[in-house]
């Protein structure tokens, strides 16, 4: 067993707003080991693209509290000054965004804009930099790369601008990459593109990628291990095979069912989960799933502690129910897994 | 009441006259240059020749990347925008001839959902307001009898008749799009054209929208013309499909055949492109992965628009634009190497 690159204990993140404390992310505590895949999935403001961008020093501001601990190579990053976490970022652990026109910088070149984090963190000349920057359009393959890299972003199409982030990101070599939402603004075919990249990169650099997506597609196609968060917690955890075929916590098993699947032909209605995420202002005391879940009983007003329960080896969850129950729960009507059909 | 009298939508596909019926569509959108005097210099091809029907009951299912012309086609059905040419027929009336006045009418018939909860909400206007517009626009109600119907299409939608007073920006997405959905069921229309309806939702709220959307196409008889991206949206809701490419059909043919059956190169990588969130399906699967971008709509390839990026192309691809093609069961294709079937000549 290798020693983990990244190692996350007991985060947690709250902002203060106008109309209270915001804890936008609640005691999450994971691992990514080198070379792997971590897909966070959830819903918007689950607290999955904070919890990433904390991790990287973005969410500092005079408004938030960050507690807790996190490493990535040995270095830690919450408590790390400005000036350390500028060596951590690129070097050790680099981001890509969703957002793909808006991360670039509209009124430079693009290789300029890979080359100058390469001027700031390495003794080279500007040439140096300017072929090292052509050479990684080369490797996210970006055709024509020296011209492509006078080109400026708006001359460049969603997918490239997304590689050219990825080119940027690797720049440094970090032994690991956080992809937000990489593929979330792309049209499939150019996801599924962006996804090969992901993979060979993965494969043949071994590239660590904690990749956060909502899309449970792209989870299987990539993923080793899975994190699913709901309202700043993590309620299950597992790896790829124990989150699809053997899932504990009713709210993955209401986000499994309630995919439209390409590959199967229509069911009569999908099985919803009923109501909407809690407002993380006043979220519901003990298990912040329990007024969404036909399962509640009254030990969810205390928090479930995020434990192996049902599942196997490195399968844990935060619900209450038994391993027994959870196996008879699950099942839908049609032999699918799902939460229960809402009466109509 | 008229639930029980509806047949099911698969029921009345194919038999009838179309409710609507759309033939040789075509959107240019003019690119201008100049600074005094304005000289058309190109056109964006957004919706080029596009002829299709849909049946009363039905879902067509429209789908295709950013950019294919899938919105422009709605639009333009709807007389939103103003095809270049080309002919809309609603319930045998010729659309792209009438006056504002007489479209306000026929409107009635037809209405849309939009894609953005959030900005297509007037954030000024009370929830009553926004559903209720609509009904007093046509003098269907007023007074009372309008609020009691606007409290009862939102109770119908799943909110309650409380919220009649509140404004937009009270509501979650879910929400506002629910809201958009009475706002277009007030006036009790035959079609619905939904325009990417669920795409700004997150998942557990696509399902409850998509559920809602079809217990209404149940009881109240609607015809769904649904615009999206999500190829496993369309197939959930969809009877027939109409596979869009830089501004053509390229394929068009009952939900199951085309998903399960496709023709159209475009169409299988298409959907061999959506990962399938099944690990183990999903890795047993062939993927093929197209290289390359959409070209600009603005200057599409000549002949098949799709020879640029077809793992299938030849000479023929270049030169001739391939038909649409029937293949039996409704099932149309325009392709030159057509997949899994022999090559039909005529048209």
């Amino acid at each position: 067993m290798s020693e983990p690159l990244l190692e996350v204990d007991d985060l947690r993140v709250s902002f203060a707003t106008e109309d209270g404390s915001v804890q936008a992310v609640d005691g999450v505590s994971f691992e990514v080991k080198p070379g792997e895949v971590l897909a966070v999935v959830g819903e918007s403001g689950c607290g999955k693209s904070v919890t990433a961008m904390t991790l990287m020093g973005l969410t500092r501001g005079s408004n938030a509290t960050i507690s807790g601990r996190a490493t990535v190579g040995g270095v830690e990053l919450i408590e790390a000054s400005d000036e350390d976490l500028r060596d951590v970022r690129g070097e050790k652990l680099a981001m890509i965004f969703q957002d793909p026109m808006t991360s670039l910088n509209p009124v430079y070149r693009v290789g300029d804009q890979i080359a100058e984090q390469i001027l700031a963190h390495r003794d080279v000349s500007k040439q140096e930099a300017a072929d090292r920057a052509i050479e990684l359009l080369d490797a996210v393959g970006i055709p024509a790369p020296a011209d492509r890299a006078r080109a400026y972003p708006h001359e460049f199409s969603g997918g490239m601008r997304q590689r050219a982030m990825i080119a940027m990101g690797l720049s440094l070599e970090p032994p690991m990459l956080i992809a937000d939402e990489p593929t979330t603004a792309l049209d499939v075919t150019i996801q599924a593109q962006i996804l090969r990249l992901l993979k060979n990169l993965n494969a043949e650099r071994g590239l660590a990628v904690m990749l956060i997506t909502h899309d449970l597609g792209v989870v299987a196609d990539i993923a080793d291990r899975v994190l699913v968060m709901y309202a700043g917690r993590v309620v299950e955890t597992g790896t790829l095979e124990q989150i699809f075929y053997d899932p504990q916590h009713p709210y993955t098993w209401g986000l499994l069912g309630s995919i439209m699947r390409l590959d199967r032909p229509r069911a009569d209605r999908l099985a919803q989960i009923k109501g909407q995420p809690p407002s993380l202002l006043s979220p519901p005391e003990g298990c912040h799933f329990r007024p969404r879940c036909p399962h509640a009983f009254d030990r969810c007003t205390e928090i479930p502690p995020l434990e192996q329960r049902g599942g196997t080896h490195g399968h844990a969850d935060r619900c209450w129910l038994s391993g027994e129950q959870k196996k008879t729960l699950r099942v839908l009507e049609s032999g699918d897994i799902g939460l229960e059909m809402p009466a109509a | 009441m008229e639930a029980a009298t509806t047949p099911k939508p698969a029921a009345t596909a194919r038999r009838g006259e179309p409710l609507l019926e759309v033939t040789n569509l075509v959107k240019h959108f003019p690119i201008k240059s100049g600074i005094l005097i304005d000289r058309q210099v190109g056109a964006v091809q957004a919706v080029d020749d596009v002829s299709l029907t849909v049946a009363e009951g039905e879902t067509l299912g429209l789908v295709g990347e950013s950019g294919c012309g899938k919105s422009t086609l709605a639009r333009a059905i709807l007389q939103l925008i103003k095809p270049t040419s080309g002919s809309v027929r609603f319930r045998g009336t010729e659309l792209t001839d009438l006056g504002r006045r007489d479209l306000r009418e026929l409107r009635r018939e037809m209405q849309m959902i939009f894609q953005d909860p959030y900005a297509s909400l007037n954030p000024r206007k009370r929830i009553g307001q926004i559903v209720g517009d609509p009904l007093k626009l046509h003098g269907i109600a007023s007074g009372s009898e309008l609020r009691q119907r606007v409290e009862s299409i939102l109770e119908r939608v799943g909110l309650a008749a409380e919220h009649y007073n509140r404004f937009p920006h009270e509501f979650s997405g879910g929400q506002r799009q629910r809201i958009g959905v009475a706002r277009a069921l007030s006036l009790e229309p035959k079609m619905i054209i939904a325009d990417e309806p669920v795409s700004a939702l997150d998942v557990s709220i696509q399902a409850q929208i998509i559920n809602l959307l079809q217990e209404l196409q149940g009881e109240f008889g609607l015809t769904y013309v649904f615009v999206a991206h999500d190829l496993g949206v369309v197939r959930h809701v969809s009877d027939r499909i109409a596979v869009m490419y830089l501004g053509k059909i390229v394929e068009i043919g009952p939900a199951d055949e085309v998903y399960e059956n496709p023709i159209h190169p475009y169409t299988v990588s298409l959907l061999s492109a959506v990962p399938i969130p099944d690990p183990r399906l999903n890795a047993a699967r062939e993927h093929v992965v197209l290289e390359g971008d959409v070209p600009s709509p603005a200057n599409p390839p000549a002949a098949c628009r799709f020879h640029t990026r077809c793992p299938r192309a030849t000479e023929i691809c270049s030169e001739v634009e391939p038909p649409l093609v029937d293949y039996g069961n409704g099932h149309w294709a325009a392709c030159h190497h057509p997949v899994g079937r022999s090559a039909r000549a005529t048209a």
